[in-house]
């Protein structure tokens, strides 16, 4: 039983920073119909801008928001640099677009701060939790109250205000958006900024953990991809549970089957899922009318 | 400032130009009168930590030998290329260096993978190699032109066994990392562990870039009868083990590291978790505790100072590796009276009595690394740093 729990309050972790990756992915492919595989790039800004602003003296809240700043800004710069100008490109060659991106933040990161790796203080202590016989950091809830509370926010922005319409109709069809005077353009960045915070924030959660460096990002991208693609591609639900699903297939795959293919376990159960169901557990069919 | 001031400014300025653009031009001319030098190292990517320290080592002591003159009167060229931890760009850049800028020796290739992939293209060219990579397998079989400087996984394994069996633990969990540095250690550890009587009950593995081991840990937990943990791997995989290792409070099993991990920054990472922690290493971590008459003080302080002023960083065994490689190299083609490849090869191979960081160095034929077990010493993390495990303790 307390080893049950053990493996799902670490996948229940490592899977809800999955789905904050996935989230990110989900809601800037909602606006713009990109995949944006510098979604990764995001995390390891929010780790690493806070584990210099905090090495240089600055308090741990102060460090934490300003690499949030940092990564939005990062994000709108990328939509207005390199995502806006080649509007009118098919999605494979902005996607194409993201990755160069990435590869470009990873170098800058790897100039800007160093190669090493990186930890920050966990936020209540190092002490772990007992909790019915599984040993539990900390941190670990401040992962997952933090991921749950932004998709919390995100719903209501999605679902209850103009903005959220608003986004939501740049999805369902631009063209018809713009007429009805939303400004596409504006929606569109404010996707990029706000995947960039989730991701910051994510970043920030899990350093305490996972440790960080200019290079984190890379596997987070693919695994957030998945993640996103298992939940159904643009169904922040979908997201969320997407993620926390390949945590859960992870941490139970490595502990009761075998750790040595634990991302393989994870993997095939993707696959599976997605011969079934092509559009992922969320998705919706995609219908063309001819 | 008069008109005629500034043109005098002007043409003075050019003057300067041309003077430093023929200057240029004649270290040009001179640079045919050099020792080019090539080296393949990881400076980016996951095993940045290995690069990032040995490109430093070798260019402040190519600076250093050249200011004193050269070997033979000729100086050093270093040719420095970053394979980013890739074992194909390594190749890549081992054959460009051969064909295009004819080094006529090798140091480095900083992880096994890239050591691996680059030997046949040196052993094919007949240039010597000498490689800062941790597997034997780089060593044995020996290759004629190939030799290495750290020590070797087996030996970490056969220290740490040894340290096992003198507290008479005979069973063990082993959890490794599933890079190359984890896996070859893994099986030279299950290869060895017989002859010291010691039996790896449970074995589990992670992904170098795993980011939660407790699943694994946990289930080491839950077996009965575990009296000490080894976790061979390197990075930051090792630092995450060690905390999930304090989390699921599993301390009170002795817990045995590699040499991979042997950093200060291992320390950092793994924060209070680290405490009790023993693993095996260079007598490079602890220069400044060794006692005064031990022969490799000396040189282990000495590169430590120069390490640690130039760079402002602090130094680390993977350094020590490249330091210890270069040496060699230097000295063997001093030795030689010559900068001919095939008989610097078989003065590197005549090498005696070499004291460097990472131990005492006697070459031979048949054994292209030449240490033995006294050059690893075991450490264990008290108090934020590294103490001197007694023997017998």
């Amino acid at each position: 039983m307390s080893e049950l729990l053990q493996f799902f309050v670490s996948g229940l972790t490592v899977g809800a920073v999955y789905a904050l990756v996935a989230l990110g992915f989900t809601l800037v492919y909602h606006a713009s119909e990109v995949v944006n595989f510098a979604q990764g790039e995001f995390v390891m800004l929010g780790g690493m801008v806070t584990v210099f602003a905090y090495a240089a003296g600055v308090p741990l809240p102060l460090a934490a928001l300003l690499a949030v700043l940092v990564a939005i800004v990062v994000g709108l710069l990328l939509y207005w640099l390199a995502i806006a100008p080649a509007r009118g490109a098919t999605a494979v060659s902005l996607i194409i677009i993201t990755i160069g991106a990435s590869i470009l933040l990873r170098g800058a990161a790897q100039i800007v701060f160093d190669k090493q790796f990186h930890k920050l203080p966990a936020f209540s202590g190092d002490t772990p939790v007992d909790l019915f016989g599984a040993a539990i950091q900390p941190q670990s809830f401040w992962v997952l109250g933090g991921a749950a509370l932004l998709v919390l926010l995100l719903y209501y922005v999605m679902e209850r205000t103009l903005l959220g319409k608003a986004v939501m109709a740049t999805a369902a069809n631009r063209l018809a958006a713009r007429l009805v005077g939303v400004n596409v353009a504006t929606i569109m960045a404010l996707a990029f900024g706000g995947s960039a915070a989730i991701g910051a924030v994510a970043g920030i959660l899990i350093t305490p953990i996972t440790l960080t460096s200019y290079d984190v990002g890379t596997l987070l991208a693919l695994k957030g991809f998945a993640a996103a693609m298992l939940g159904g591609m643009g169904s922040p639900l979908g997201a969320v549970v997407g993620g926390l699903l390949l945590g859960l297939l992870e941490a139970f795959g490595a502990g009761y089957i075998s750790s040595t293919y634990k991302d393989a376990i994870a993997f095939i159960v993707i696959l599976a899922v997605l011969f079934v169901a092509p559009q992922g557990l969320f998705g919706r069919r995609a219908v063309e009318r001819v | 400032m008069s008109r005629r001031m500034q043109v005098l400014r002007i043409v003075a300025a050019g003057t300067m130009a041309a003077a430093i653009s023929s200057f240029s031009a004649m270290t040009a001319a001179w640079a045919a009168d050099t020792i080019k030098i090539g080296s393949v190292l990881s400076m980016t990517g996951p095993a940045s930590f290995l690069g990032d320290p040995e490109d430093k080592t070798l260019k402040i002591y190519v600076d250093k030998i050249n200011a004193a003159g050269g070997v033979d009167g000729k100086k050093i060229e270093l040719v420095v290329y970053d394979d980013g931890g890739d074992a194909n760009k390594a190749r890549t850049f081992a054959t460009r260096l051969i064909e295009d800028d004819k080094v006529v020796a090798m140091v480095g290739g900083s992880t096994t993978g890239t050591t691996m992939a680059m030997i046949p293209v040196f052993e094919e060219a007949q240039i010597p190699f000498i490689s800062f990579a941790g597997a034997v397998e780089i060593i044995d079989p020996v290759r004629k032109f190939v030799f290495k400087t750290p020590h070797t996984d087996k030996m970490a394994c056969e220290k740490i066994f040894e340290n096992i069996k003198q507290r008479n633990f005979t069973k063990i969990a082993m959890i490794s990392g599933t890079d190359g540095f984890g896996a070859s250690m893994r099986a030279q550890c299950v290869k060895v562990a017989p002859a010291y009587g010691v039996q790896i009950v449970v074995e589990e593995t992670y992904g170098p870039r795993d980011s939660d081991m407790t699943a694994q840990l946990t289930k080491i937990k839950n077996t009965p009868g575990i009296q000490a943990v080894v976790n061979p791997g390197f990075g930051q995989g090792p630092a995450i083990v060690t905390r999930n290792y304090a989390q699921l409070g599993m301390s009170s099993t002795p817990f045995y590291q590699s040499h991979g991990v042997a950093s200060k920054s291992f320390i950092d990472l793994a924060g209070a978790a680290a405490e009790g922690v023993r693993l095996p290493a260079a007598a490079l971590l602890v220069g400044d505790k060794l006692p005064d008459n031990d022969p490799q003080k000396k040189v282990v302080v000495d590169y430590k100072t120069t390490y640690e002023t130039t760079t402002k960083q602090p130094v680390s065994t993977f350094g020590g590796h490249a330091y210890d490689g270069l040496s060699i190299l230097i000295a063997a083609m001093d030795r030689a009276n010559s900068s001919d490849p095939k008989k610097v090869r078989d003065e590197i191979e005549n090498t005696k009595e070499f004291v460097g960081t990472g131990g005492i160095v006697t070459m031979s034929p048949t054994d292209h690394l030449g240490l033995d077990l006294s050059a690893f010493r075991m450490l264990e993390v008290k108090g934020g740093d590294w103490v001197l495990v007694q023997p017998g303790s």
